[in-house]
């Protein structure tokens, strides 16, 4: 039965310029390209196409263009050609549209309405070429004031402060599980957050045993619904755990990674049989309420010993300030908070492009509230869903988080291109996929290079912003909105973001 | 009473609150004090977060038994606010209301507990004029309570049953217990004690469990996702939802299903927690046609969310989960004692031995009355 | 062998002193707190300890929760009143035998041993299980099984001797359930196995197919079927001898076999 649905994408071949090599054929999983011998010239089947520009890129003589199919329908502001396309393909098949990675609808991203201070005359900027600019911040929960105690010169401390995660650099890998990326990515992320001074997070999927002794110590684990890969070896040899409740691409339902994806190697760090579906439900069945969570918060900390930093990892959505202070109320050290355009595996399209808030507003109502509370110390704020460049990190900082995790971001570093199919597993960079002979086309040297590089970039131009500001102290920053304004936007957006207009 | 600054819009808001409940009561109607139930609570202390805490207590006022119990709280920042409160509604009693008896509640050192607000009861019956002479009693006083609650600044009615008081603040419901004298000052043949985990800091003393109106007191442990549908289906029933917490609308709805439209707690607790359309599907007839009407009637009264609560009422204690049981409850009975409880151990620790222990199923009351009707688990089943 | 009282840990200071093993040491729980009685356990099996037995216990959380070592110690702990919430959760292969009613949160991913309650245990028992056994005299609450898993030859063991509630064997992806349902009282627990895609459950007695998820298919024994619960009857038998339970008795009654349709029940939920 043919579908109704037209290929999002045109191919545009340069026949003079193709010299038949077959690379492109080689190059795509899902079979876009095909030689005719009897032609002696490539076609393409453009309804296969994914848009991912991996042949465009390979292609030794550039002589494709692959971009997306001008629309044929009637321009209509309402029944957009996506929603129309979607509604023809549930038709079809009565199921569920599924989609991959972030937010990709217009909703206002205000990163790009915040402008930043630089100092001039009376507080003058500071080189951050030649002056030392310090980013390392700690990550966990800090006591509201220090015992100490002074013997012979020596100034012993009394309190005792719970465990905290040292950073270099305020950006950390965000959660993405062995099993929804390949293994090569997986171990990139690893090792260029070992390299680089910072973390990696390893998602639901756990953390496979080779892995454990080296990279163990740069690791957050993930306690996620499904628990899989959970035991207590796995909880103790991390830096920290972290409990996720939910995540910004589809708040309040679970994941579902389909069978296709469970390799052998997946099945064994998950513990499931290969090929069953892993599926995480919705909700952690042991919390239904704040209690349970603090519940669970507290059987892991007894479970590794009181030793590492918890972490909880929520969604933003309404309200959620008032939950998370409870969250942190309950014991958590860490709160990660996931916004609107966070990224995911797999998401029905619905869930990802309309629950949730942007996280720009969440950041800076979180900070107010706990500061409200009087308990802002009592733990970390990491901000993600959306982070694109280093400006949107030092304006995450400044409106109240501490570090930041990035998600799309490595991943865009590592070749990816937002094509949004990584459920089909045919991830032609090699990065969402488990197909040896795909995941093998990603170089872990090289990606964690790639990881390394972008990390360096970024940490330099958030010195020079740093710097620009008159400040040379990540700590100087955080929480300090006097260094925002904001542009173009409504007086609410302003208060709840407790910035002043530009000009004032 | 904390009232939220003026938002340009009016914007309302709710608590969400977690917690741990705990109800003990005497079948045969002995009375006992508060002591047990406050060591009980407080072996849950970790359920909670000291900001909440609350009782309520069933027969502690024999000698006013014919009474209603007005308790009272006056709030504010300065002394002066909660004195000015308590002259307003001195006022407004006075003209609606015949006050045989009234004094502070007594209490302990006001330096143990965060900010306590002026607490006081009256002992008063209604005295009815003109359009009103045709209400009731208990429409009367709920007409008025609402009234105050809303319209007289810094002043709130918590408790206004005959013969039944709450008692609740801010602080760990042991704290509360201690504050009040409730080991020393008072038998009840029912106590119910709520434990709170509030996520809104602005914890104020209002906002405790238990929520009551008349003689109905509700704890609660859980979260009500369907509070917007729910308030706005009371509110056209005369309820103001004013204490920005979910848990009023429960006691509210219990007020309004079984005392005014007279509907037995089976049939209320089948509006509030109603099985699903599949199991009603597969009934008889009868119970199938009973089912889907209070469905289609009464769907803006369901509760959806966790929940496990503990309404109590005179010469009632009745315990009742979500649909799905997403929260706990345990029921014991150890023999005239009947027992509910989010923990089993604090059970325990009051009573090591116990007859008969169970948790009941989702959506079904466990429902326990004095004297001539028993109690068991599973259904309710009346004798004659 | 060394008796120790709770007396913090000058016992086993002095025990080691004098280069005696310990064995069994009794701690009187009353009044203890979650973290320092969990702190103690944590010392005594740091020193050694291969037996404890805890009196009095009211409702402290996570007994055994702290009781990792990357050497794989085991330890035997005796729980005589009411345990808390999340009994032995994460365990890492220690035994636990519970003289009373066990709560919520019983083996909560539980990786390897075994626990042993003599009495009943409430909701969420076993949730995430991925090793191990646990033994129920008598009926478990809602959520039973939730997820439990397993892999190759690591598979967890539930057996509860009476009946069970709501949402029994939810999702689950591995491991065995035994339901023996010897009070003879009828299985009213609905929703069993919603959304099972792995493992099975064993149930003596009967269901209506509408008490189970659309996943579950309802079958008769095999002759591997009846080799298992013929093994872990007997265990069951075993660890409570006071119900002076007949094996030939028990393995008399009807039992069904629940097992899900396929692996992957959610196949068709998405349009790709």
């Amino acid at each position: 039965m043919k579908s109704f649905v037209f290929p999002e994408f045109q191919i545009i071949r340069d026949e003079e310029k193709c010299g038949q090599c077959r690379g492109c054929e080689r190059q795509c999983a899902f079979g876009t390209h095909r030689y005719d011998p009897v032609q002696d010239r490539l076609i393409s089947d453009e309804y296969k196409c994914a848009g991912c520009q991996r042949c465009v890129v390979f292609c030794p003589k550039d002589a494709i263009i692959v971009r997306p199919t001008p629309s044929f329908y009637r321009p209509n502001a309402s029944w957009s050609r996506e929603k129309l396309e979607d509604l023809k393909k549930q038709a079809e098949t009565g199921g569920v549209i599924l989609t991959g990675c972030g937010n990709d609808k217009p909703f206002r991203i205000y990163w790009d309405h915040i402008v930043l201070n630089a100092s001039q005359v009376t507080n003058p900027s500071i080189d951050p070429l030649r002056e030392p600019m310090e980013l390392r911040t700690f990550l966990g929960s800090k006591p509201d004031l220090i015992d100490m105690k002074a013997k012979n010169g020596d100034v012993e401390i009394e309190t005792k402060i719970g465990p905290n995660l040292m950073v270099e650099t305020p950006i950390l890998f965000s959660a993405m599980s062995y099993g929804a990326i390949s293994y090569n990515a997986f171990r990139s992320l690893a090792t260029a957050a070992c390299k680089s001074g910072t973390f990696f997070n390893t998602g639901e999927g756990g953390l496979p045993k080779e892995m454990r002794d080296e990279f163990g110590k740069c690791a957050i684990v993930q306690v996620a619904s499904g628990r899989f890969g959970i035991d207590a070896e796995y909880l103790n040899c991390a830096a920290a755990v972290e409990i996720k409740v939910g995540q910004g691409a589809k708040p309040g339902i679970g994941g579902h990674l389909p069978g296709e994806k469970v390799s052998p190697a997946v099945a064994a760090t998950r513990m499931i049989p290969a090929g069953t579906d892993a599926i995480s439900p919705a909700p952690h069945h042991d919390i239904y309420s704040i209690e349970d969570l603090s519940m669970l918060i507290y059987a892991l900390k007894e479970a590794t010993n009181y030793e590492k930093p918890i972490s909880v990892k929520i969604a933003a959505v309404h309200n959620f300030a008032a939950i998370a202070s409870g969250i942190v109320r309950a014991g958590a050290d860490i709160i990660a908070i996931d916004g609107l355009r966070g990224g995911t595996g797999a998401a029905p399209k619905v869930i990802r492009d309309n629950v949730g808030i942007p996280i720009e507003l969440a950041i800076s109502s979180l900070d107010q509230r706990l500061r409200n509370e009087g308990i802002r110390n009592r733990a970390s704020i990491i901000a993600a869903g959306g982070i694109r460049c280093s400006a949107d990190v030092i304006k995450a900082i400044a409106l109240g988080a501490d570090a930041v995790y990035i998600g799309s971001a490595a991943l865009i570093a590592m070749g990816c291109n937002l094509c949004q199919k990584c459920y089909t597993g045919k991830c032609n960079w090699g990065i969402c996929t488990q197909d040896p002979r795909l995941s093998g086309r990603l170089n872990i040297e090289i990606a964690s290079q790639r990881l390394s590089n972008l990390i360096h970039a970024w940490s330099h131009e958030i010195s020079e912003m740093l710097g620009g500001m008159g400040i040379n102290a990540l700590e100087s920053l955080r929480g300090n909105r006097d260094h925002l304004r904001g542009i173009g936007l409504y007086e609410w957006e302003l208060e709840v973001l407790g910035i002043k207009g530009a000009g004032e | 009473m904390v009232r939220k600054r003026r938002a340009r819009r009016p914007l309302y808001s709710k608590e969400i609150c977690a917690c741990s409940i705990f109800g003990a009561m005497n079948r045969e109607g002995e009375r006992f004090t508060g002591e047990g139930v406050i060591k009980a609570i407080a072996n849950m202390h970790v359920r909670g977060n000291g900001l909440g805490g609350g009782f309520a207590a069933y027969g502690i006022y024999p000698e006013y038994k014919d009474y209603y119990a007005l308790h009272l709280m006056f709030t504010g920042r300065s002394w002066e606010d909660k004195r000015s409160a308590k002259q307003d509604f001195d006022a407004f009693l006075c003209e609606n209301f015949d006050v045989v008896y009234d004094e502070e509640i007594p209490h302990g050192d006001e330096t143990t507990v965060s900010d306590p607000p002026l607490v006081w009861r009256y002992f008063a019956m209604p005295n009815k004029r003109g359009e009103e002479s045709r209400l009731s009693d208990e429409d009367y006083v709920v007409s008025k309570v609402m009234w105050v609650n809303t319209k007289i600044e810094n002043a709130y009615v918590f408790s206004s049953g005959k013969n039944m008081g709450c008692f609740k603040g801010v602080g760990y419901p042991e704290e509360i217990g201690e504050y009040f004298m409730l080991d020393r000052l008072y038998r009840a043949y029912t106590w119910t004690v709520h434990g709170r985990f509030p996520t809104n800091t602005q914890a104020w003393w209002g906002g405790a469990h238990p929520f009551s109106l008349l003689d109905t007191t509700v704890v609660h442990n859980g979260e009500i996702s369907s509070y917007g549908t729910n308030r706005w289906y009371l509110e056209m029933y005369g309820y103001a939802c004013t204490l920005q917490t979910d848990t009023e609308v429960i006691a509210y709805a219990a007020d309004l299903l079984m005392r005014r439209q007279h509907l037995p707690i089976e049939i209320a607790a089948k509006i509030l927690a109603p099985p699903i359309w599949n199991s009603i599907d597969r009934m008889n007839e009868t119970e199938k046609k009973l089912l889907t009407t209070l469905r289609m009637v009464y769907g803006p009264l369901l509760m959806n969310g966790p929940f496990s609560i503990i309404i109590g009422q005179t010469g009632k204690m009745i315990g009742l989960t979500d649909r799905i049981r997403l929260r706990p409850l345990t029921a014991a009975t150890r023999g005239d004692m009947f027992y509910l409880s989010s923990e089993e151990a604090s059970i325990r620790l009051i009573s090591p031995e116990l007859d008969c222990v169970w948790t009941p199923n989702g959506g079904e009351p466990v429902v326990g009355e004095l004297k001539s009707i028993r109690m068991v688990k599973d259904e309710v089943i009346r004798l004659s | 062998m060394a008796k120790a009282h709770s007396a913090k840990s000058q016992p086993v200071k002095a025990a080691q002193a004098y280069g005696e093993r310990i064995d069994t040491v009794e701690i009187d729980a009353t009044g203890i707190e979650t973290k320092e009685l969990n702190d103690r356990l944590r010392d005594l099996m740091q020193a050694g300890a291969v037996k404890v037995v805890l009196r009095n216990v009211c409702g402290q959380r996570y007994i055994g929760t702290r009781l990792y070592s990357p050497e794989r110690k085991k330890m035997d702990i005796e729980i005589f009143g009411t345990p808390g919430n999340d009994l032995a959760a994460f365990l890492f292969g220690h035994k636990i035998r519970v003289h009373g009613n066990a709560q919520d949160g019983v083996g909560n991913t539980m990786d390897a041993g075994e626990i042993v309650v003599e009495g009943r245990a409430g909701d969420v028992l076993g949730f995430s299980m991925r090793g191990g056994k646990i033994f129920v005299r008598d009926s478990v609450g809602y959520r039973t099984a939730l997820h439990m898993k397993e892999y190759e030859d690591k598979r967890p063991v539930l057996v509860i001797g009476g009946t069970s509630q709501d949402f029994l064997g939810e999702y689950m992806a591995g491991g065995i359930v035994i339901l023996l349902g010897l009070d003879n009282k009828p299985h009213k627990g609905n929703f069993l196995g919603t959304g099972m895609h792995g493992g099975v459950i064993y149930l003596r007695g009967s269901v209506d197919k509408t008490q189970v998820g659309s996943q579950v298919e309802i079958s008769p024994l095999d002759e591997m079927d009846k080799e298992i619960i013929d093994r872990y009857v007997s265990e069951f038998i075993e660890r409570f001898p006071d119900l002076k339970l007949n094996k030939e008795e028990v393995l008399k009654g009807d039992f069904i076999r629940l097992s899900p349709r396929s692996k992957r029940p959610y196949g068709k939920l998405y349009a790709y």
